[in-house]
């Protein structure tokens, strides 16, 4: 499925800058896969040692984090929007 | 006192809030009423204190324990040139007193801790998250959740802001079923390190402001369980949804901490100066 992956300001120097790119996955554990392949390094933060997600990058898939969904087998659907969102705590 | 007619300045000075549609003397009253406790008086904290008492937050409490540097005013709009040096919280008082002397303005001129943080925050009816480190968020999160407060929450870096409304209740979420884990220590660095966009906090502290004057008043809805996410550099407004974390360790169903961390450790960042 070609969904857009929204990138935190953090993780856009592994994408040359941009905040969003076009990716492909049929679940999101796929679609980090394919992300790290394009754009190494940029799930670093994402994916623990153990395969499983961070706790301080949150995954959305449109509106609901993925966490309340299938975690990494959640399944994606064309045109879904996958946003990667760091705590950040600047005031 | 709810209620108590509005004296003629207290009339002109709101007339704008007073005739608007939702908010009117029945919201103003409310709002003169009401405590509001801001914590931070940097970026996201000067625009929030002062909306707050430009629309007439009966007492307004401000806390901050830093001095006013140069490199603040690119984006501390509370302060001016001739506050470099100063304490922030005794800067913020007097520009806060300037801009409404009819409300009360309160300072803490404090770092906040386990052992303080109860204290400083009870008096208040709603609580603003303007602070810029992990540990105080984490501390004041808790600390709103054992007190049953809202807390209003806003956060920044770079280009990219984050603002929401923690409601106290059951199955409601707080900021550790949001975030339960702060980053590891150095992968986001500070505005120091970073670097900030001065206008952001302007827009982020705005909405914090917007939100705290609507769980006052009750009016419109809030961003409780609502994440919105803003890009400066795109313009681009975002919304995710925040669930309550039934296994959240703080407001879940088995709380598992009952009592204030001071979060030096957890998150490896100094909060108490060495």
């Amino acid at each position: 499925m070609a969904v857009t992956v929204k990138l935190p300001t953090i993780l856009r120097k592994h994408a040359g800058g941009e905040a969003k790119v076009d990716a492909e996955g049929g679940t999101l554990r796929e679609l980090l896969d394919n992300l790290e392949t394009s754009y190494p390094g940029i799930t670093k933060n994402v994916l623990a040692d153990d395969g499983g997600l961070h706790r301080f990058i949150n995954v959305y898939v449109n509106d609901e984090d993925v966490r309340y969904l299938g975690s990494l087998e959640t399944e994606l659907n064309e045109g879904d929007t996958v946003s990667l969102l760091p705590a950040v705590a600047g005031g | 006192m709810s209620g108590a007619p509005f004296t003629e300045e207290q009339v002109q000075r709101y007339a704008r809030h007073i005739i608007l549609p939702n908010i009117g003397g029945a919201g103003q009253r409310r709002l003169l009423d009401s405590s509001v406790l801001v914590i931070g008086a940097g970026g996201l904290g000067s625009p929030i204190a002062m909306y707050l008492a430009a629309a007439g937050i009966g007492k307004l409490g401000v806390v901050d324990f830093d001095a006013v540097d140069v490199s603040n005013l690119q984006r501390q709009i509370l302060h001016t040139n001739d506050d470099v040096g100063r304490s922030k919280v005794e800067s913020a008082v007097e520009h806060l007193r300037s801009i409404n002397p009819t409300i009360e303005v309160i300072g803490h001129d404090t770092l906040l801790f386990s052992d303080n943080v109860m204290d400083i925050l009870a008096p208040y009816d709603v609580v603003i998250d303007g602070t810029d480190n992990f540990p105080v968020r984490y501390l004041v999160n808790d600390a709103t959740q054992f007190l049953a407060k809202p807390l209003v929450y806003g956060s920044i870096y770079q280009f990219e802001g984050q603002a929401t409304v923690f409601m106290p209740g059951q199955e409601t979420p707080c900021y550790r079923c949001l975030f339960p884990a702060p980053p590891p220590p150095g992968t986001v660095p500070s505005c120091a390190e970073g670097g900030v966009f001065g206008v952001l906090p302007g827009v982020i502290g705005a909405v914090q402001a917007t939100e705290a004057i609507k769980v006052l008043t009750g009016e419109g809805e809030t961003l409780e369980k609502r994440l919105l996410l803003y890009d400066a550099l795109h313009m681009d407004f975002q919304e995710v949804k925040i669930r309550w974390d039934a296994d959240c360790p703080v407001c879940g169903k088995e709380p598992t901490i009952t009592e204030l961390i001071d979060y030096e450790a957890f998150c490896g960042v100094p909060a108490r100066p060495e």
